[in-house]
């Protein structure tokens, strides 16, 4: 599935929820329970994502063309954020990841169900898997 | 005067939450028109809620009042000077302080304990001396000490906290030291709601020749605060954590030391002469007054005062602590639930945790369902550290929050732990 598949994908599975708060939020838990579990060894200072309130590891490798992104938090609606980017950006090629357009976030209204601590953590995560991306794009050249 | 009662009364209480237009908005309004959630305001602590009449008198004041203090000989300057100073009159007969200019209006507490920080440590610390603080402080009371020490070599030493939240004061009385220059520290805690015994910390450092800042921030709109009973040396609030506006603040200081100390900012409002050659500054209040103040802000801040006095203090403390004592167990009976801070006579503040959950979750969740609490560390990470938390679920009440409110607290507590568990 192409990265635009997989944000319509989510964009359709949300718009089930119309207006329900509640649903929305049981499936972003579910998700964030779902998440495969990582590595403790993975769970490094250095691995953590500024801005959030709670913490995010955040751990990316280049396998074979594709990056493979891991990650988890402390709180679960933030691992459950968390799960929807790898799902959207995980096992692409960084070009395909540096180009995303991620229009999901805005469609899903995840932004403005977020407080603001939290939209901010969000642009973070996604900064830093951009740069990820990028950082594997220029050691590849 | 009529005779204000000791507590709040039903109906009472109803009038006062009119007295609150955004206590009937809703939130959470669905883009597909669908009704939003009452709000149920329990960030108290982060900042209160303005009465009409505090709204009103900035709308007043920049519609009819608007034009500088203490520099025009026109009429308009000369009338709001006298409403500006007769708001200092109210804030000074609020704290009971013995003279208006002791009462310096700052842009809060944070400015406030900066100036101290900075005028009163200039003047009175230096190398080697050293400054007493407390575990529970918000950082706003920390940071102005720590980077006053590291830049003059003075020491910061820090009072820890119980178990249960309240001053270890067997460890006060030793770190209160020779040469303990200061002790800053809070009236009430704002993340474990404890109340300090102030007065008699108060009363020890004076015996060891040390002088006290208290910060009132969390306690001027819960309770009766007299400077003089309590004989500070200074004490800090913010009006906007008392039904007032933001960006204001006062600073009480004994006479004696503000007439020692040497201006903080200065600049425009703050002399008599200025020459090339030499500046002599103005008496007080103006010397710690540079530039042109948030006038409507300090107005507003004696309006909000009044406000809270026609209900009584009194009235207040009782409603509040019975918000705390019926709130207290219910959320206790929550499997999980464990309550951060129980010292014995708390003001109306309920910090928690829940096994298994984030704060942040938790706080997501009831803000879905209408209810406006604090999560995260609230200012006061050496304090999640003492206690080994990365931070908490924060209700704070005020006198026009209500029992119900407090049932839809905990039945949302419920619901979130339902979801994430
Ligand atoms: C105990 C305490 N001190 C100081 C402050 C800082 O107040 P302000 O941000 O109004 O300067 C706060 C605000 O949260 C507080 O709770």
């Amino acid at each position: 599935m192409t990265i635009a598949e997989t944000e319509r994908e989510i964009t359709e599975e949300f718009e089930l929820f119309g207006s329900d708060w509640e649903g929305k939020y049981e499936h972003l838990i579910d998700l964030g329970k779902s998440l495969p579990l990582i590595d403790p060894n993975l769970k490094t200072d250095d691995k953590l994502i500024k801005g959030c309130q709670s913490k995010v590891w955040l751990h990316s490798a280049l396998e074979g063309e594709n990056v493979v992104y891991r990650a988890d938090s402390d709180a679960i609606i933030t691992k459950g954020i968390a799960g929807l980017m790898i799902r959207v950006l995980s096992e692409h090629t960084p070009n395909e990841i540096i180009d995303a357009k991620l229009e999901f976030i805005d469609q899903i209204g995840l932004k403005e169900h977020l407080s603001p601590t939290r939209a901010n953590g969000l642009v973070s995560m996604i900064k830093q898997m951009k740069m990820d991306a990028l950082a594997f794009k220029l050691n590849a050249s | 005067m009529e005779t204000l009662l000791n507590h709040i009364t039903p109906a009472q209480l109803a009038g006062i939450r009119a007295d609150f237009p955004i206590l009937s908005r809703t939130v959470h309004q669905a883009t597909d028109g669908s009704q939003g959630k009452p709000l149920i305001y329990l960030d108290n602590g982060a900042t209160s809620q303005k009465p009409r009449a505090v709204i009103d008198a900035l709308a007043h004041y920049y519609s009819f009042q608007n034009s500088n203090i203490h520099r025009g000989i026109h009429r308009l300057s000369q009338e709001i000077t006298v409403v500006y100073e007769k708001a200092r009159e109210t804030i000074q007969k609020h704290l009971h302080a013995l003279h208006a200019h002791e009462i310096i209006f700052t842009r809060g507490t944070t400015d406030a304990i900066c100036l101290v920080a900075s005028s009163f440590g200039k003047r009175f610390i230096t190398s080697g001396d050293e400054i007493l603080i407390t575990e529970m402080e918000h950082h706003s009371n920390i940071l102005p000490w720590q980077q006053f020490c590291e830049e003059q070599g003075a020491v910061l030493k820090v009072v820890p906290v119980t178990e249960n939240g309240a001053l270890d004061l067997i460890a006060f009385g030793i770190l209160l030291g020779k040469k303990t220059k200061l002790f800053a520290c809070t009236h009430v805690s704002n993340t474990l709601g404890t109340i300090n015994p102030v007065k008699e910390l108060i009363r020890l450092a004076h015996a060891n020749g040390t002088a006290v800042l208290i910060d009132g921030a969390q306690a001027v709109p819960h309770m009766h605060v007299d400077v003089q009973d309590l004989d500070a040396d200074f004490y800090c609030f913010s009006a906007h954590k008392t039904f007032g506006p933001t960006g204001v603040g006062i600073l009480y200081g004994k006479e004696k030391w503000l007439n020692e100390m040497p201006p903080y900012q200065v600049g425009g409002g703050t002399i008599k002469t200025v020459t090339f050659a030499k500046t002599e500054y103005a008496d007080l209040p103006l010397k710690f007054e540079a530039g042109t103040p948030h006038i409507a802000g300090g107005i507003g801040l004696a309006v909000a005062l009044d406000y809270i006095n026609t209900i009584g203090l009194d009235a207040i403390a009782s409603h509040e602590h019975a918000l705390l004592a019926y709130a207290t167990p219910q959320l206790q009976a929550i499997p999980g639930l464990r309550i951060i801070g129980t010292a014995p006579g708390k003001a109306s503040v309920l910090s928690f945790v829940i096994d298994g959950t984030h704060p942040m979750d938790i706080g997501t969740l009831l803000d879905q369902q209408g209810i406006a609490v604090r999560t995260g560390h609230h200012c006061t990470q050496p304090l999640m550290a003492r206690f080994g938390i990365p931070g908490t679920v924060r209700a704070s009440f005020a006198f026009y929050n209500t029992m119900e409110e407090v049932d839809k607290l905990e039945q949302a507590v419920r619901k979130a732990v339902k979801m994430l568990i």
